[in-house]
Parts: C-alpha cells; structure tokens; sequence
C-alpha cells in the first residue's frame, strides 16, 4: 500500500514535471477587451508586465485593445478563430460573466472558453455625499423604504450591468421592489461620481477602489462596502452583510483562454499565474489599484465561473432583467 | 503668490536633462502619432505607458513623457487634415473644413504654420488656466449635471446650422444621417440592442473615429481616383512660405476665442476636443465670416478649431488632477498610468504629490513651446508631401487609414465598415452634401441622447429638470440667441 502509494507519488511527480516540461511559452498575448484605461486593460497589461518581470515569459507581452459588445467581441473572436493557442490570455471580470449569464454574447457561453485565473478582486460599495442626510446603511434604506423615486442612484455600467446589480441585490436584500428604485446609467464610474459631487444623483454604487480616495478627501461617506469581510484599506466602513442586508459584489480580476487549449499548457499557466499572484511585485501594484488578495486558479477558478454564471443568470431572471 | 513656488517648484522638476528631454520625446512621438490617421492620443499613451515602465521612470517623468505624447498628438493631427483632408484623430475632424481648401490652394505652408501657432497659443493659455484656476473650474465642472449637458448638446447643434452653406436642406439631411447612425449600439437607458443586425461589434455603438476617417479619407481617395482617371488633377501649387504676420493678426482674436471655448469645454468631463473645435468654429463662422469664405480656405477657420482642441487637452487636465476623473479618453488612460507607477489620482493629489502635478504642469508649458519650435521648421518638409505623385499618394492615403484603424480595433468588421462610409461619403460630395454635419450629428446625437434620458430617469420623466438650474436657462437663451442670429442680422442689415 505504501509502496503503491509512493509510486503514485512518483508517477505524479513526473506527470508534473513532464507536464511542465512540455510548454513553454513562446510571444505572448494578451486581449483587453476594451479601450485603453480600463480595467481590463489594466489587468492585461499589469499582469503582462510581471508575467515578463518575473522572467515567466521570454519576450514582453503584447496586449491587445478589442473593444466592442461589452467584451463580446474578443469573446466571439477567441472562441471561432484562436482555438487552442497556447499564448494568448484575455482579461476578464464579472462583466464578463454577468453578460453571459443574460445572453449578450449572442450564442456564446461560457463554456465555450477556459478559465484561468483570477488575481485580485475590487468590491462593489454603496456611496453618499459627506452632506448627505444618510449616515449609516440603515439611515439610506429606511428613507428608500418611504419613497424610491426621491434617490436617484447613478452607476457606471448600463441598465442591467454591474453598477446597477449592485443596487438590485441591495434592494432585494432590504426587501424592497428592486424596480421601484431609480437607476440612472452612466458611461464609466468617474462620470458616475462627478454627478453625485454635483448632487445629481444621491448614490453611486461603485467600486471600493475608485472611492476610497473621494472619502479620504471628504468629499464622499461610503455607508457599506459589499464585502465578506471588512476591507484594510478602510477597516472602519461595516460590511453589508454585518448590517444585516446579504449583498456581495466581488469585481474579480483575471484571465480566460481560447478553447482547445491544452492540459500542459493550461496547468502551466495556471502555475504562472500562481507565482504572480504570489509575488511581492503584484502585491504592491494591486494595493496601488486598490484590489485586495483574491486568487482562484484552475479547475476551482472553472467551477467558480460556472457558479457564478449560474447564479447570476437566476438573479437576473429574478430581477425581470431577462426572460 | 503660492500658486507661482509651487509651479516655480515645478520648473525645477521639469527642467531636469532628463524631463526635457522626456518631454521632448513625447511631444515628437505624439506629433507622428497624431499625424497618422485613426492612431490618435489615446492609442499613442498606451502604446507608449511600457515603454515609460520599461525604462523604469520616476512617475512625474512618466507623466511628462505620456502627456508629451498626448498634446504632441493634438497637435499632429492636423497636419494630414490640413494637407490630405483625413483627420489625424477626433479632435482634428474641423480643421479639414478650411485647412485642406487652404492647402489646395496653395496655402499649405501658411495653414500648417498658422495652425502650430494656435494650437501653440491654446494649448498655453489653457495651461495658464489650469495652474491659476484648476479647482475653481472643478467645482464649475461638477454644476453640469444630464441637464446642462443636454442643453449643452442643443446649442452645439443651433450652431451647426451655420455650416448649411448653400443648400440648408442638404446639410440638415447630412445631420440626420449622423444621428441615425448615433442611434446604432445598445440603448442607453435599457440596454436593448437598436439597428446592430446582431453584431456584436456594433453594440457599442458606430466608432466616430471610423466614420470620420471613412467620410472623409476614404471619399477623398475615390474623388481623387476618379479625377485621375478623368484626366482633371490640377496640380497644386506649394508655397512652404510660413504665414505672414497680418494672417496671423487678423486671426488672433478667433485663437483666443478658440482657446476660450475650447478650455471650459475640455474641463467638462462629458465633452471633450472634437465638440470644442466644432463649437469654436461654428462661433467663428458666425461672428466673423461676413464674406462667406468659411469652407474656402479661411485662415480663421483653421486657427479657431486649432486653438480649441489644443485648449480642451488642457482643460480636461482639470478634472483628472481635481476630481480624480478622467475628462477624456486619454486622461482616462494617463489615470490607470499613474495607478501602475504607485500615485493614486483623486482630490488629495495636489497634497499628496505635489511633485508629480507641478512637474507635470511645467512640463505642459515647456512641451507646449518645444511642440511650436519642432513643428515651424518641419513645416516645408511636410507642406512638400504634397508635391509627391498622385499614383503613390492615393495608396499612400488609404493604406495608412486602413493600417490606422484596424492597429486600434483589431478589427475587419472596421475595415469593411469604414470603407462603406467612404462610398457613402463619395456620394455624398457627388451630390452637393457637406459632409461635417454628420460628423457632428453622430457626437453630439449620443451625447445628447444620454445625457437627456439621464436627466428625465433623475426626474422621473418632469421635463421641467431640462430647464430648471441657472446655467441651463444660460444654455437654452444661447441656444434661441443662435437660431434668431441669422434672423436677427438680417433684420438690421435692412434697417441700414
């Protein structure tokens, strides 16, 4: 039994070790599925850079802007035309997965690519000006309660994306008709937040990471952050959860490939990711950015997708935003 | 007097060997960037941010390299509008109006040097503005809510009117054809796809970029083609003179209304420099174009515009170092630059890093001047490429647009769609339909379709939140002051 157990041991340790052995990474590419200064296109090139820094890849890493269809696009173009290259990754978020679970990828699914990796998460917080009569979570809930039509949210993804999500889960956490709140779509958070300092809109959902430094400016209070657990870079905001309101938005950082990508090559890369994740380097670019510590790789990181696909494609369909 | 040590400090940072330099670098690589056609400054910044890494820059020497970059490429992209009538980037689409007529008549030299000039000049004053009055424009950049913007949007179009030229139905036929195409894309409000035929590529909406390189690059080499083949190429006369002071002076007041309009636009972080020049144009036309050269080659027509856009790459400066939001695609991207070298943007950079924004600032100042220097003496050398054969020209012309736009969007679907709008663009000019109203149809329509679904989803569909704030009832008089203009000089003329 030891012995066969030992052999097994070996066995894998050479299936490892061949497996490593049999990719190598040649000219790299990474697909941003969208303009320059987004997050996609820091996750490609940040990433791409310390893929290169830490000697991982032999040549820098091309990154590729493909915008179009919220990311639909670089999907489409990656699932006909990329089948099994080896050295292309394209970044990813949740606004990947949220657009696949309501069908805006056309025929695509997400099982028509692999999942790497993720590397990071920003989370969804629920923001007011610092002149705002809310103080708390509960203050803006209660008020909400009375009448919706007086509070303006204003998000910076369309109606049905990731900004608006956020409010939706919130509403229905509070039990409150997540239709009857008012969602006012703009195209990127920093518009977002330029009306709610000019007091057009009364909430931004946002992002923890394009916030923290309008509260540290006193311009915003943000009431809750949509986390597990309390964020270090601001350890005094309570968490939703904690206020009683079940609402998690984790704005995953990461990576898929083209399908018909190899086992060797996918577990090496999965390794790679591994080491940047782990690296000094990263740790230090995703504080600059705001992320906090979050990796998933592999065959968890595929399951994690899958998941969460799934669940937004329920939430979805609960919200009356697709049939 | 706080104000003038900290940019005293700020000189001394960026007088350093290596930020002029830098600064240097960028504003020539910005000038070539912008100079070819769909490559534009956003483009130009990210394919230059590596770079910055890789030479392992402080982060305000990166900043002076990349910003280099940015208003190098304002300034490029009129040098192929001027002389081939294709817009090197977004906020050079008005300079084509009145810098390629000039060129075909021989004034090339005097166009590219009279542009250097009022981009030189707008640029500058908009730095001015920006070291003297960057948070007090913020706050005045935050008072424009949806409203204001759609009211913004309305008196930009009661301008364009003053493009009709001959045929006022041609031309507002023109504008609807742009506005038609600005409805293409997933609808703001509720993100239901309109008129995408299920393209995904079509989701987000037409790219002005291509429609303004097909319109009028792509229609410009199949006029030529067909004079070519029809044996009517007249030759066209270069002068490389440089422009000669009393253009200068009789087009000094539309630079500095240019650059005037062009910065308080360029602070608006919903607008941005192809709304600045258009708006600064159609102002001039109206206020100065008593003989009706406009569209002939009038010297004013290219340095109104010329000033603007240089001025709006100043002015969106303001919000990004302010508010820490971008006030266009391009500070958007200088925003994740500086994330990646460690300086977090927001309101607390002026104390945070006081370094980093003077020594940026400074170096706009320097860039600003050297830009004038480099591109005064290289403006025989380009007013020249005009006398290059027509046989290589015309491929010449297509092949950098076709290469321009698929390296930005890696896209075919772009090519094929660009080339559509060029044979519509070619008919167009057949049948006597300007082609800057739909240019301008397509801006402004998005922007004004947004910003009015905004505003009514705040009020719950009151229409009365369109009119209701100071500087929106300022808008709206503007607006009515605009569409009467005509009307109005009329009437005194014959009461003389």
């Amino acid at each position: 039994m030891r012995k066969l157990g030992f052999l097994a041991v070996l066995a894998l340790g050479f299936g490892l070790f061949s497996g490593a052995g049999a990719f190598s990474p040649g000219n790299v590419e990474c697909i941003a599925p969208a303009n320059p200064g987004g997050g996609w296109d820091f996750t490609c090139r940040s990433v791409g850079k310390l893929l290169y820094d830490l000697k991982l890849v032999p040549r820098p890493v091309k990154v590729t802007n493909m915008p179009g269809g919220g990311g639909g696009v670089a999907f489409a173009h990656v699932v006909a035309k990329r089948k099994g290259d080896a050295n292309l990754l394209v970044a990813a978020s949740p606004a990947t997965t949220l657009r696949l679970a309501q069908g805006k990828y056309g025929n695509f699914a997400e099982n028509d690519v692999r999942w790497l990796a993720a590397l990071g998460a920003d989370f969804g917080v629920i923001a007011v000006r610092t002149d705002a009569p809310w103080k708390t979570l509960d203050d803006l809930i209660a008020d909400l309660k009375k009448d919706p039509s007086k509070i303006p949210f204003g998000g910076g993804s369309a109606v049905g994306g990731q900004d608006h999500m956020k409010v939706l889960l919130l509403a229905k956490a509070a039990g409150i008709d997540p239709m009857k709140i008012k969602y006012v779509p703009f195209s990127g958070g920093g518009e977002a937040l330029t009306s709610l300092l000019g007091g057009f809109v009364k909430v931004f959902p946002g992002d923890a990471s394009e916030t923290i430094e309008q509260m540290k400016a006193g311009k915003v209070r943000i009431l809750a952050v949509l986390s597990e657990k309390r964020l270090a870079a601001i350890p005094d905001v309570p968490t939703a959860r904690e206020l009683g309101y079940d609402a998690v938005w984790a704005v995953w950082r990461g990576f898929y490939m083209a399908p018909g990508v190899s086992d060797d090559a996918y577990n090496w890369w999965v390794a790679a990711m591994k080491k940047v994740a782990d690296s000094p380097e990263w740790a230090k670019i995703r504080e600059g950015r705001g992320l906090a510590p979050f990796f998933k790789g592999g065959v968890e990181f595929e399951a994690f997708v899958k998941q969460q696909v799934k669940d937004f494609r329920e939430l979805s369909r609960s919200l009356g935003l697709i049939k | 007097m706080d104000v003038l040590t900290q940019l005293a400090h700020g000189f001394s940072i960026a007088l350093t060997p290596l930020n002029l330099g830098l600064a240097f670098a960028g504003a020539f690589l910005g000038t070539l960037i912008g100079a070819l056609p769909g490559i534009g400054p956003v483009n130009g910044v990210a394919i230059l941010i590596p770079i910055a890494y890789a030479l392992k820059l402080p982060p305000e020497s990166a900043l002076i390299l990349l910003a280099g970059v940015y208003y190098g490429a304002e300034y490029g992209g009129r040098i192929s509008s001027i002389l081939l009538n294709v817009p090197g980037d977004a906020g050079a689409v008005i300079t084509t109006l009145d810098g390629y007529p000039m060129a075909q008549k021989g004034k090339a030299g005097e166009a590219l040097a009279l542009s250097a000039l009022s981009s030189f000049i707008g640029g500058t004053l908009s730095v001015i503005g920006l070291t003297l009055f960057a948070p007090l424009l913020a706050q005045w950049a935050i008072r424009f809510g949806p409203a204001e913007y759609f009211a913004l949007m309305v008196f930009a179009f009661t301008t364009l009117s003053s493009l009709a030229g001959k045929s006022p139905v041609k031309a507002l036929a023109s504008s609807v054809f742009g506005l038609m195409l600005a409805t293409v894309g997933l609808d703001p409000g509720s993100g239901v796809p309109r008129f995408t035929f299920g393209q995904l590529k079509l989701y987000d909406g037409v790219d002005f970029l291509i429609v303004a390189i097909g319109l009028f690059a792509i229609s410009e080499v199949l006029v030529l083609m067909e004079q070519t083949f029809l044996g009517r190429a007249a030759a066209i006369r270069v002068e490389t003179t440089l422009v000669s002071l009393k253009t200068f002076l009789a087009s000094l007041w539309s630079i500095l209304r240019g650059a005037a309009i062009g910065f308080f636009i360029g602070v608006l972080p919903g607008a941005g420099a192809s709304i600045a020049s258009a708006i600064a144009y159609t102002t001039e036309k109206r206020l100065v174009d008593r003989e009706g050269t406009f569209g002939q080659g009038d010297p004013r027509g290219v340095a109104a515009p010329e000033a603007a856009n240089n001025a709006a790459s100043g002015g969106a400066m303001v919000p990004m170092l302010t508010l820490g939001v971008p006030g266009s695609g391009t500070t958007a991207v200088l925003l994740g630059a500086l994330m990646m070298f460690n300086v977090t943007p927001g309101p607390l950079i002026f104390q945070n890093r006081p370094e980093v924004v003077w020594g940026l600032i400074a170096s706009m100042y320097i860039g600003n001047l050297m830009l004038l220097v480099l591109n005064l003496p290289l403006v025989g050398v380009f007013a020249r490429i005009l006398t290059i054969p027509r046989w290589f020209l015309v491929p010449a012309i297509a092949a950098l647009s076709f290469v321009g736009v698929y390296a930005v969007n890696n896209s075919a679907f772009d090519l094929l769609f660009m080339t559509g709008i060029g044979v519509w663009g070619y008919l167009m000019r057949k049948f006597g339909f300007p082609l800057a109203p739909m240019i301008l149809g397509l801006v402004l329509g998005r922007l004004m379709e947004v910003n009015l679904r905004r505003a009514l989803a705040i009020s719950g569909g009151d229409w009365t939140i369109l009119f209701s704030s100071p500087i929106a009832k300022v808008l709206w008089v503007l607006a009515a002051l605009s569409l009467l203009f005509p009307w109005l000089v009329g009437r005194l003329a014959k009461r003389r």
